[in-house]
């Protein structure tokens, strides 16, 4: 031993590219541009997912989210948000291409506006389309280990199955399930919609996952930007506690200080 | 001549091409993404692309999303 505890640095990559934040974040919701700037910088996200939608023609002044949340500082990630159908998919995906000029993208295919699942069958034909396409994708999955598989051999990028419904905030409902998806997986697997607050962040890293992303979560906290110190601590502290390994589980108390000795 | 640009039926005056559309419109044509009649228009392409009457036009841009 030379006395060094410097480990390699801990990095995860995604269709080649390789980064250091485990905390990909949204930005939507948020009061103001500015606010989610602020937020982004504060989680320490290198990553952020962004939507596509059509300009404002009536008040093409209006603020614009690339003159806050820069491309040049975030990797953006356009989603399909809002899409129903493989083709809508594939339309909105191609145009966020030409806005922005990058291939990896993050795939939704949603099957009822009431819960916001995943349409699995939609989302594993669209996923084809746009592997066809050229296009790296990261797909928001339901946490079923069998689908999540097919997406893995169908070409995904990246294997994001929700821990709960978007926008609810209810943390991850099957550890189970995400477990078998996280042991099966060669691709990284994140969880991506569901969680509430920082603990769920923890669980899901200390579960194994490479990453987290997360929208709801911050931009709805009562101090979003605190929420968002607040993530990426826990991403730290969840991913660092994986890595060093937990303790085994005991059914007796085991005493710290020694028993011997005692006056 | 008439285009549908983004759902919204307009009348503009001839416009020679599609970068014509986007100054008429006040818009910075690198912040956005087009489709003319259902294909992507590269940026580059914007100045020989022409319009014609009834053209559908769709113009786009990042906002945030979760």
């Amino acid at each position: 031993m030379d006395g060094s505890t410097q480990a390699a640095e801990d990095t995860w990559t995604v269709a080649g590219r390789t980064f250091t934040s485990r905390l990909i974040v949204g930005t939507g919701k948020y009061k103001t541009y500015a606010e989610n700037a602020a937020a982004a910088e504060a989680a320490g996200a290198e990553i952020v997912t962004v939507a596509l939608r059509r300009v404002n023609l009536s008040d093409p002044s209006q603020p614009m989210l690339v003159d806050y949340v820069k491309p040049d500082r975030f990797t953006f990630l356009p989603n399909t948000a809002g899409c129903f159908t493989g083709e809508e998919a594939v339309r909105t995906l191609r145009l966020a291409r030409e806005a922005g000029g990058w291939d990896l993208v993050k795939l939704e295919v949603l099957s009822n506006t009431k819960h916001l699942l995943p349409d699995m069958e939609e989302t594993l034909r669209a996923l084809k389309l746009l592997i066809a396409d050229g296009f790296q994708v990261m797909v928001y999955c339901s946490d079923d280990p069998v689908y999540a598989l097919k997406l893995e051999e169908a070409g995904a990028a990246a294997i994001m199955p929700a821990a709960a419904p978007i926008g609810s905030g209810r943390g991850i409902q099957n550890f189970l399930n995400l477990g078998l998806i996280i042991e099966q997986a060669k691709v990284p697997v994140l969880v991506d919609a569901g969680v509430g607050t920082a603990s769920d962040a923890v669980l899901a890293m200390e579960a194994g996952c490479d990453a987290v992303l997360m929208n709801t979560a911050i931009a709805g906290a009562k101090d979003p930007i605190r929420m968002a110190v607040a993530m990426k601590h826990a991403v730290i502290a969840g991913r660092e506690a994986f890595l060093a390994g937990r303790m085994a589980k005991k059914s007796y108390a085991d005493p710290s200080s020694p028993m011997v000795g005692l006056i | 001549m008439n285009l549908t640009v983004n759902g919204e039926r307009r009348t503009f005056e001839p416009l020679p091409h599609l970068a014509a559309l986007v100054s008429a419109l006040g818009l910075d044509g690198r912040k956005v993404a087009i489709e003319r009649n259902l294909e992507i228009v590269p940026r580059s392409a914007y100045l020989k692309t022409a319009l014609a009457d009834g053209d559908q036009i769709e113009i786009v841009h990042f906002i945030g999303g979760g």
